[in-house]
């Protein structure tokens, strides 16, 4: 078979059931591909041994009929999960030569299941970030590019390698995680699904965690049915994360039927933002008629909250990392910086914080620090979950009025040029302002490409769904893919 | 509200992370930048709403109280940047 790095979860699933492949072989294209492919940046641990290792007990697993959905499948997992025996960095200088003495659930389900891990793949430091600028690595690239034109665009982020990896063809799918919009905006940006799933989902342990309220791990795959798929594997209940949800993984993928007639779909009013690109409007139109025209009903809704999200969660997330963050004190793990003559305990800890974490991770703890202090804490941090308690209300209100799924842009924009928004904090905060109202609400949200803008760069869309429903969100979804036939690659330049 | 470089310094030594003098100012003005975005926040009425805890409502299970993990000293100080005799080892903290 030719182009095996192109194939879909359930393509390779099928090729492999049927012996036309082997998983050795599936693992081995990937790994060339990876190694012709340093240009992008996404892959910044490579673990062909593991891959090898892992594909040939795959190709007995399958041999001998014992073979789950993602057995044989190579997939590439993001730095931010703790992998046995494997630099797990969150993109961090904080974090350099920390390997795991043990696997993340998430990672581990995928490992069990007999998933091939290719390696890790780059990121925005601890996730903060949404151009992927901000990794200790240097930047991932877009695989995609204006038409004409030379200059490198940001995969998004913070999942941004895994975007770039998944879109490039790099591996037939890849780990990803969203605590803003990091998986639905880099999906967005490269063409490719993201399913951030209901919080509680994914288990969160051994994902080194950013803000644990908001954090939420998910699949970014080339399909709707892909993320079904992979999706499943990745969640069910964990007894070490007391956040996650002991509730039933349906079959996602035996719910995708496309039919989605009398489906109520909720257009929200207010993501219709000042300045918003002629493209992005026209998208969103679209798709408005694209799931009318596959027989849902759809209604304007208001959502009258949304402009307080980004402001809320800019207060609530920084409080989490701040605390999240304080045991990167170069004891236990990670880096340590070299202390002068007389230095104490307490230099050790300031220095190692200032050398170990990026600008924007500074930035962040020290605004989740002042807004948890003494006399700031029920000006900022109370009140900011106040406002998540009304924006959560507001979804709540729109699905008891009978909304079944919420559809709005993924991003204000296409894929920006890399190095252009970096210097201002605020403007590349703004990137998150059609997601980040879904993790405060703890919702599934599903990221969709449908459409291309007039410089040839790939849009999405993404649907919102209601708690636990991610087999009905991905049913629209499937709906919105078959619809927009989006097949658009980008022209290999790497 | 506004950030000076007084309070920029104290939040610095509150996350224990050393910025030098000099680059207070410009830290300061970041923090006004970010803090005058969230300021938003402060027009709406929310005195009659509870904060929000749970993002999805459910109850913690429990579990017995007993050990479950242990004994596993080698693999937690196999990643300490320096392990002395079967402890962290860290710079004097008495003086």
């Amino acid at each position: 078979m030719s182009d095996l790095t192109k194939l879909t979860i359930a393509d390779a699933r099928e090729a492999l059931r049927k012996g036309e492949v082997t998983s050795v072989e599936l693992t081995d294209a990937c790994l060339k591909a990876i190694d012709a492919a340093d240009a992008l940046g996404a892959f910044v641990h490579k673990t062909p041994e593991i891959a090898m290792d892992r594909a040939a007990a795959a190709d007995l697993r399958i041999k001998a009929g014992d073979a789950p959905d993602m057995c044989g499948i190579p997939v590439g997992i993001k730095d931010l999960f703790c992998t046995e025996g494997v630099a797990s960095q969150a993109a961090s200088k904080i974090l350099e030569g920390f390997k795991p003495e043990y696997e993340s659930t998430v990672s581990g389900q995928l490992r069990d299941a007999g998933a091939v891990m290719l390696g890790k793949l780059n990121m925005d430091e601890f996730a903060m970030g949404s151009s992927n600028e901000t990794s200790v690595y240097g930047n991932a690239v877009n695989p995609w590019k204006v038409e004409g034109s030379n200059a490198g665009l940001t995969p998004g982020g913070s999942s941004g390698g895994s975007a770039s990896a998944v879109a490039a063809d790099l591996c037939l799918a890849a780990t990803g995680t969203d605590t803003g919009g990091s998986i639905r905006q880099p999906a967005a940006f490269t063409g490719i699904v993201g399913l951030k799933p209901t919080y509680g989902r994914c288990s969160r342990w051994g994902i080194v965690a950013f803000a644990s309220s908001l954090d939420q791990a998910g699949p970014m795959t080339k399909t709707v049915r892909d993320a079904a798929i992979m999706g499943r594997a990745m969640m069910g209940h964990d007894a070490k994360d007391s956040t996650s949800a002991d509730l039933a993984v349906p079959d996602f993928e035996a719910m995708l039927t496309g039919d989605i007639r009398g489906q109520v779909i909720g257009i929200p009013k207010e993501y219709r933002m000042d300045g918003m690109p002629d493209a992005i409007e026209t998208l969103w139109a679209e798709g408005r008629k694209m799931l009318e025209d596959a027989g849902a009903v759809i209604r304007d809704i208001s959502l009258p909250h949304t402009k307080y999200a980004l402001p809320a969660y800019y207060v609530i997330a920084p409080a989490e990392a701040s605390s999240n963050l304080a045991r990167y004190d170069g004891v236990r793990f990670g880096y340590r910086a070299k202390l002068a003559q007389g230095d104490g305990i307490t230099e050790m800890y300031e220095k190692t914080r200032a050398e170990g974490f990026g600008d924007e991770v500074k930035r962040r703890v020290m605004i989740g620090t002042y807004v948890l202090s003494a006399g700031f804490y029920d000006a900022y941090y109370n009140r900011a979950r106040k406002v998540r308690a009304l924006i959560k209300r507001d979804f709540e209100d729109a699905f008891n009025q009978g909304i079944d799924a919420i559809l709005t842009p993924a991003t204000p924009s296409a894929a920006f040029e890399l190095g252009k928004e970096v210097s201002d904090p605020v403007e590349m905060y703004l990137n998150d302002v059609f997601t980040v109202t879904v993790n405060l609400a703890g919702l599934p949200g599903l990221a969709v490409p449908t459409g291309l803008d007039a410089r040839g760069l790939p849009l999405g869309l993404q649907l919102i769904g209601k708690p636990w429903e991610e087999g009905a969100l991905l049913n629209v979804g499937c709906a919105l893919e078959r619809s927009a036939g989006f097949v658009a690659k980008p022209a290999k330049w790497w | 509200m506004s950030i000076d470089r007084a309070t920029a310094a104290k939040v610095a030594k509150l996350a224990r992370i050393k910025v030098e003098d000099a680059d207070l100012p410009a830290l300061a003005d970041e923090f006004n930048a970010i803090l005058g975005f969230i300021e938003q926040l402060q027009e709406l009425d929310v005195d009659d709403v509870e904060p929000m805890t749970s993002v999805t409502p459910m109850r913690l299970k429990r579990r017995e109280d007993v050990v479950t993990d242990g004994d596993q000293q080698a693999k937690i100080l196999s990643n300490a940047p320096d392990a002395r005799e079967g402890f962290f080892a860290v710079p004097k903290v008495v003086e």
